[in-house]
């Protein structure tokens, strides 16, 4: 009986892990927000390493504190500085994608309360299977150069749905 | 191998190579003896560009003119506030290395310039500027003004049609341009330069005295 109920539950894991969403299989970390002065949009990066067997695409991302969430690149080709919105970034399958600064970054814009330099962000991230990823972005001050390396580094939170 | 080999054309002219690299290195550590030339590391305009001259708007309300910094190695870029990647990275890089350079980087003002006056007033790039390094200036003022200061330099900058809800972007130059203390343009640095770079020209500019 025992050995029934956990084949039966192995079952449905196996079951289960056939139909893993793309955040399932997607890990987050060095997530910061360069924080700019008054209403500035402010940049956010994060590390993205796709542990699955199948290429992931990040389609967007969503805030409950800024209204509006971009995905950007920024290049400066021809020794031009330009910015572009692009609709979406693959994640290979077991590799990465860097969300870094002069690259790809989330525009984040129009907040609806001040965020501190210190203060942790949650943004939903959002795939092409429409599975979302929580990530915990810490605010960071305007002149960090590279915000994963900061000292004060904090565990992160992830909860996926 | 044997002693044969070292008489064959190859290893005589290999060594008549190896003389002329010694001569050659010889002679740059001559050069570095005397201090001339400048060993920059940066693009080196000089007499190349036109010295450093405007009248703009600095983030205090004041007007400023290129005449103003004389006295101070200047670090001159075009930007605005609502980039929120590329500019921010420079400013932040333009600041450490300012501080890697300690009190001698208080002889060194950085200059950004807004390439989108109609939202860059002088209280936001006040605001702006000072979030990065105490020793940056924002300067803004006429669309003319700023135009005629891009052309100037040679950078380029467009801004694509305002959709109506006030949220655009510019593309604009990335270069940013170093003057020496008597205004005259003198470095070309880019975001592809190492920062040591930077660091090593600015503080020649900053050690010789106008």
């Amino acid at each position: 009986m025992m050995i029934r109920t956990l084949s039966l539950l192995a079952g449905l894991w196996l079951a289960g892990g056939t139909h893993a969403t793309e955040a399932d299989h997607i890990h987050a970390s060095k997530a910061w927000i360069r924080l700019l002065p008054g209403n500035l949009p402010a940049g956010g990066f994060v590390v993205l390493e796709n542990h699955g067997d199948q290429p992931a695409s990040l389609r967007a991302a969503s805030s409950s504190i800024y209204a509006d969430v971009m995905l950007h690149k920024s290049s400066t080709t021809g020794g031009m500085g330009r910015m572009e919105m692009v609709d979406n970034l693959t994640i290979p399958a077991n590799g990465k994608a860097e969300l870094s600064p002069g690259g790809y970054h989330l525009m984040l814009m129009k907040a609806s309360k001040p965020v501190n330099v210190g203060d942790t962000v949650k943004l939903s991230l959002q795939f092409s299977d429409g599975s979302t990823l929580n990530t915990d972005f810490i605010a960071r001050p305007a002149n960090t150069i590279d915000g994963a390396e900061s000292p004060s580094g904090h565990e992160m939170d992830h909860s996926r749905h | 191998m044997n002693s044969a080999d070292s008489r064959t054309p190859f290893h005589r002219s290999a060594r008549i190579l190896l003389l002329l690299v010694l001569l050659a290195a010889g002679a740059l550590l001559t050069a570095c003896n005397r201090g001339e030339p400048m060993a920059w590391r940066l693009t080196n305009v000089t007499g190349h560009m036109p010295d450093l001259d405007f009248k703009l708007t600095d983030d205090q309300g004041k007007t400023v003119t290129g005449k103003d910094f004389r006295g101070k190695a200047v670090l001159l870029f075009f930007g605005y506030t609502h980039c929120p990647d590329v500019c921010p990275l420079t400013l932040a890089q333009l600041h450490v290395a300012m501080q890697r350079l300690g009190p001698l980087a208080d002889d060194a003002r950085i200059l950004f310039v807004s390439v989108d006056p109609a939202r860059d007033t002088p209280e936001i790039m006040h605001a702006y500027v000072n979030a990065f390094d105490p020793r940056a200036v924002g300067l803004t003022g006429t669309s003319g003004d700023i135009e005629a200061l891009a052309k100037r330099y040679r950078s380029a900058f467009t801004r694509e049609p305002d959709k109506g809800d006030n949220n655009y972007n510019v593309s604009h130059s990335s270069a940013i341009y170093l003057f020496d203390r008597n205004g005259k343009a003198r470095l070309l640095s880019t975001p592809a330069n190492p920062q040591d770079d930077l660091v090593h020209d600015l503080s020649l500019l900053l050690e010789t005295k106008s």
